[in-house]
């Protein structure tokens, strides 16, 4: 201490506005000069207009100047998954799809952020369309994990976690679909939040499967994540799946007590994959020691539907996602063809040439399990099979406050090793897929590393908009391991 | 579903308005044969009387008032089009599709 | 052998809203190209829809009038299929629970002659489902033009069974369906600005016979006599298949107004996969008892029963009955001019059917003034009429007065003083110059006296000279008649 500002959270940056101890533009200019520095070699951003983010800043410091700061945050910058529109940004799912793209409208979290005088930094990269565990699926580049460039930094919001985690950014926001930000949180050492289906407005994301999409924080703090999901979450008129849930000022539930409370162990989560690393069954075992020698009660609980979500999953999801990719046919915006001699050829070519590999699979899949003699068999059986995971979850929060699971089955893999066997990157998501398809909240914080250097995470699942409660018990455990704060040597 | 199995990929993919080449044809089809196959873990499953679930969470009635508000100009409506003329999007001549 | 056809309608009707079906943009017809387009119109990434609560509204008006079921549940699914006319090439529609089901709606055929009321029957309906309309092409030499100002605009689609069986039936439907549906404003229902949109589905089987036999189905209809034309034409081709031994494919046929012949556009229809499933994005509705219930109150008389309520209580004759009736705007004037006054109800008609309706083409190039132009309030033709009944004014010059009020929109009252038209009572001038008429015309005093009767009318033009219009006929009939016998 003093730190550089761009290795402060967002927390003491607007501590520090407030204090009148530095500006808004020289956060900035600490974070263009970091990401100068580092970005070439994560590549979690994939465009930043510099002299766009240093007008924001300036117009934040003159409000603050004038007493007229829109809100603590005035002027604490942030970066967004770049699935989440912001007027006059490109927004390009890392695909080649919309790579000239330029937002004409204002995601909803996106206006929040704006009210409440956030710099809109940069954007972020991703799996393309947010289809891949591992940001290899970017149609740009890939991001690299900060602790280890040979290893993937988690996907889909791999770069929204790898710029946290490489001190690129204070906090960012991402989506998870299955997983898609506690995943990359955990493999690059962060904290995620995906908050319960229905409490941040979906409004400005581009969709990927709309019964599971979430948009929502990672930080290197429980503070920063509580603060940032109290910034975006509530009802939203212009998203009919928000829920009129009332918003609580989450930071409060920070450093209450956790004694007497509940956690749950899923006994299918920690005995039945054969695929969880040994390594990882140890930090997240840690984990629950932790809590259980802070008075907590660890309770075994069955969730006998866990291993079918991932089939359940991947049939809803690409379904869905077969349908709202519909829209990129070269027509209105987005990649048009030059090869097309009529408009059903220019559907055929544009799509064929603007989506990568695993959109593409994705899109078959999921029109596959929708067309006419396979829908009963698949969608509405997945449907079905759907109810009785979350009756599984509804049941299991009969019995406890929480549950506590592994975030990922091993540490972030290496580049390469599952690119081409989609039903492995599938299997990866595993423990985070049944969050999404129950609709509960989940957050994944550091545990620990493994002997080569990479970050372990866990996860706590809670009761839908019980958001409080998970972050009780992460706050709880930050308090005791600091894994957060730890950076990687870049 | 076991004899399900198979995806027709041109069919799909027809289906699905994606040109795929021939090379493409062959690894998805062995992949993609491959997930269907994993989904049928599905299979033993009985779900008699279960419900589908379609959304997340249970809402009803989510409707606004029948109020209109300012869009986009045409300008910004078409910002992002690839070919325009007349403040209309050109597509290269529809042909009925067989 | 002897041919019955089994028609069956799809009849899209466009709703009366401000804003889209899914979306705050503003609706409506005839504006520039892609000026009614938001995020959501434009199926931009992201953008996300949220129903329009007056189009539920309206859907479930439609259902009350057909005495539909309206089910307590109903909700959204796609219906995934690639067109440029449709922004995110799936259209939000409603496939296994639409908002109406089943129902009939009454119609009337066209009878022996314009003052004979036609047979009455009753159409059955399937279903009626809400859905989004697409945008529109226009198509050129090289190339398409897309205009998505269409696109949105909540529409309803209605299923009738296959229970129509002759193109006139199925043009009296269409007109019984406007006359009900532009009468609870629930929308314009004008096919030349496709408001309203017909598909046919047509088959034929031998009278008396109760099989379905293939059908095709007709696109492009739109206009009344597009579609009796379509249908006359389809039943005529798919006679002589089946005189020839031959049989009928499924297939949708367009229209073509030019050629009149419907030519096959694609084949079955089953070749379509559309991968209908549940819109993630839209909440099932769960429509409130009370709702349908508060709507149900609200809803206009039915046309017909309206009409036959106005034979009996007011002894309208049917002419009258179907002019007043069958135009919501004339039967709501007629209404109210009604409740201003409460007597006389064949006078106000009258005015309406005859007067009114002659002003109003008089004073428009092409067809009527509309009833909103009309400066002349109900309530001031209810005056009108009074002051006829009450003898103020002359019923022979209220015509004149009728005239200036509709031209001016001011009350009868000063319009027949400032004439001087006001009926004095004060006959010593008229017995003069019945005299001077009498002395005029000794031939026609001859005949009068002689028995014929209708002699007396000869007298009449000049006495309506000579007092400029004044005069009252029945006054002067009873004058001469008193003369005539001295
Ligand atoms: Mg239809
Ligand atoms: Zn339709």
């Amino acid at each position: 201490m003093p730190e550089a500002l761009y290795q402060q959270t967002a927390t003491e940056l607007q501590q520090g506005l407030q204090e009148g101890a530095f500006k808004s533009v020289d956060i900035v200019r600490s974070l263009l000069e970091r990401i100068d520095a580092v970005d070439g070699d994560i590549g979690a951003y994939l465009h930043i207009d510099k002299a766009d983010a240093l007008a924001q800043a300036e117009a934040a410091d003159a409000r603050r100047a004038g007493g007229k700061a829109l809100s603590d945050w005035d002027g604490v910058p942030i970066s967004l998954k770049d699935a989440i529109a912001v007027k006059g940004q490109p927004l390009t799912c890392a695909s080649r799809m919309l790579e000239n793209f330029v937002s004409p409208y204002d995601s909803t979290v996106a206006s929040k952020l704006k009210d409440a005088g956030c710099v809109l930094l940069g954007r972020l990269n991703m799996d393309e369309f947010a289809m891949g565990s591992s940001t290899e699926n970017s149609a740009v580049k890939p991001t690299l994990n900060p602790w280890n460039k040979e290893c993937i930094p988690g996907g889909s919001s791999g770069g929204s976690a790898a710029s946290v985690a490489a001190l690129e950014c204070p906090w960012s926001l991402g989506s998870d679909t299955g997983g898609s930000i506690r995943q990359p949180a955990s493999h690059c050492g962060v904290v995620g939040i995906k908050p319960t289906y229905g409490r941040v407005s979906r409004w400005g994301l581009a969709a990927f499967a709309s019964s599971l999409d979430q948009i929502g924080p990672l930080a290197r703090s429980v503070e920063d994540a509580a603060a940032l999901l109290e910034l975006i979450s509530g009802k939203d008129n212009r998203d009919s799946t928000s829920v009129p849930e009332p918003v609580p000022a989450f930071r409060k539930a920070l450093g209450q007590p956790v004694k007497g409370l509940k956690v749950g162990l899923p006994k299918q989560y920690f005995d039945n994959s054969e695929g969880l690393d040994p390594e990882v069954r140890e930090a997240v075992m840690a984990a629950a020691r932790h809590f259980e020698s802070e008075g907590c009660e660890l309770v075994e609980v069955d969730l006998p539907h866990a291993d079918l979500a991932v089939p359940v999953y991947y049939i809803v999801a690409t379904a869905e996602a077969s349908s709202n990719l519909g829209r990129y046919d070269g027509v209105r915006y987005g990649y048009r063809s030059a090869n097309a001699s009529d408009a059903i050829d220019l559907y055929y070519k544009s799509r064929g040439e603007g989506f990568g590999e695993e959109v593409k699979r994705r899109i078959m899949l999921g029109t596959y399990v929708l067309s006419s003699g396979y829908y009963d068999a698949y969608y509405l059986k997945a449907q079905k099979a759907r109810s009785l995971i979350r009756s599984d979850f509804a049941k299991a929060f009969e019995q406890v406050d929480v549950l506590l699971a592994p975030t990922a089955p091993t540490p972030a893999f290496r580049r390469g090793e599952n690119t081409e066997d989609p039903l492995a990157m599938y299997l990866a998501d595993i423990f985070t897929i049944p969050a999404n398809l129950a609709g509960i909240p989940g957050i994944s914080l550091p545990c620990g590393f493994s002997k080569s250097g990479l970050p372990i995470g866990f996860q706590l699942l809670g009761k839908s908009f019980d958001e409080a409660s998970l972050l009780r018990f992460a706050s709880n455990f930050e308090a005791a391991h600091s894994f957060a704060r730890q950076s990687p040597e870049l | 579903m076991s004899e399900n199995a198979h995806m027709d990929v041109d069919y799909v993919a027809r289906l699905a308005r994606i040109e795929l080449s021939a090379e493409e044809k062959e690894r998805f089809s062995g992949q993609l044969d491959r997930i269907l196959e994993y989904f049928e873990k599905l299979n033993a499953l009985d779900v008699s009387g279960v419900e589908p679930m379609a959304h997340a969470m249970p809402l009803y009635n989510v409707w606004r008032e029948d109020e209109a508000e300012m869009g986009f100009a045409p300008e910004e409506a078409l910002a992002n089009a690839p070919a325009q003329r007349d403040n209309q999007i050109i597509v290269p001549k529809v042909v009925d599709d067989a | 052998m002897e041919y019955e056809a089994v028609i069956g309608l799809e009849v899209h009707v466009q709703l009366k809203t401000e804003s889209k079906m899914f979306t705050t943009a503003r609706q409506g017809f005839g504006a520039s190209p892609n000026t009614y387009t938001d995020p959501v119109i434009m199926g931009l990434p992201g953008a996300l829809p949220v129903m329009n609560l007056q189009a539920i509204e309206q859907s479930v008006r439609v259902g009350l009038i057909c005495d539909s079921e309206i089910p307590e549940f109903c909700k959204w699914d796609r219906k995934n299929y690639f067109y440029p006319d449709s922004a995110k090439n799936y259209q939000i529609t409603q496939y296994d629970q639409p908002i109406c089901v089943g129902g009939e709606l009454e119609v009337e055929l066209t009878g022996p002659s314009r003052n004979v009321m036609g047979e009455h029957r009753k159409v059955k309906l399937t279903r009626a489902h809400l859905e989004e309309d697409v945008g529109k092409l226009t198509h050129f030499e090289r190339d398409s033009l897309v205009d998505y100002n269409r696109a949105g605009t909540p529409l309803l689609e209605i299923v009738t069974e296959p229970d129509i069986r002759s193109s006139e039936e199925a043009v009296a439907f269409l007109q019984s369906l406007r006359m009900h549906l532009t009468a609870a404003g629930i929308s314009d229902c004008d096919m030349e600005k496709g408001q309203m949109r017909c598909d046919a589905n047509v088959s034929l089987r031998p009278k008396g016979s109760d099989v379905l036999n293939t059908r095709t189905e007709m696109k492009n209809l739109n206009s009344i006599s597009g579609v009796k034309n379509a249908i006359e034409s389809e039943i005529r081709r798919q006679y002589r298949v089946y005189q020839k031994g031959g049989t009928i494919v499924q297939e949708t046929r367009r229209w073509d107004a030019d050629s009149g012949m419907t030519q096959s556009m694609r084949g079955k229809e089953d070749a379509h996969d559309y991968r209908y499933f549940p819109d993630p994005d839209l909440m099932p509705v769960r429509l409130p008892r009370e709702k349908v219930e508060s709507l149900r109150a609200e809803l206009p008389e039915r046309v017909f029963d309206q009409q036959r309520r106005y034979q009996e209580q007011y002894d309208f004759p049917y002419t009258l009955t179907s002019v007043i009736c069958f135009d919501f705007e004339l039967s709501r004037f007629f209404e109210t001019a009604m409740a201003s006054y409460g007597k006389n109800p064949k006078a106000l008609a009258n005015y309406i059917a005859n007067d009114l309706q002659r002003e109003r083409a008089q004073s428009e190039q092409d067809g009527l003034l509309p009833i909103i132009d009309v400066k002349m309030q109900p309530a001031q033709l209810a005056d009108l009429v009074r002051l006829v009944d009450e003898g103020v004014v002359a019923k022979h010059n209220a015509r004149e007065v009728f005239i200036e009020m509709f031209n001016t929109g001011r009350d009868p009252e000063p319009i027949i003083k400032e004439k001087g038209l006001a009926d004095d009572g004060d006959d010593g001038d008229l017995e003069a110059i019945c005299k001077d008429a009498i002395a005029g015309n000794a031939k026609a005093a001859e005949e009068f006296r002689g028995g014929q009767a209708k002699a007396i009318n000869s007298f009449m033009g000049p006495i309506m000279k000579a007092s400029k219009g004044k005069a009252n006929p029945q006054k002067v009939r009873e004058m001469l008649e008193k003369l005539l016998s001295e």
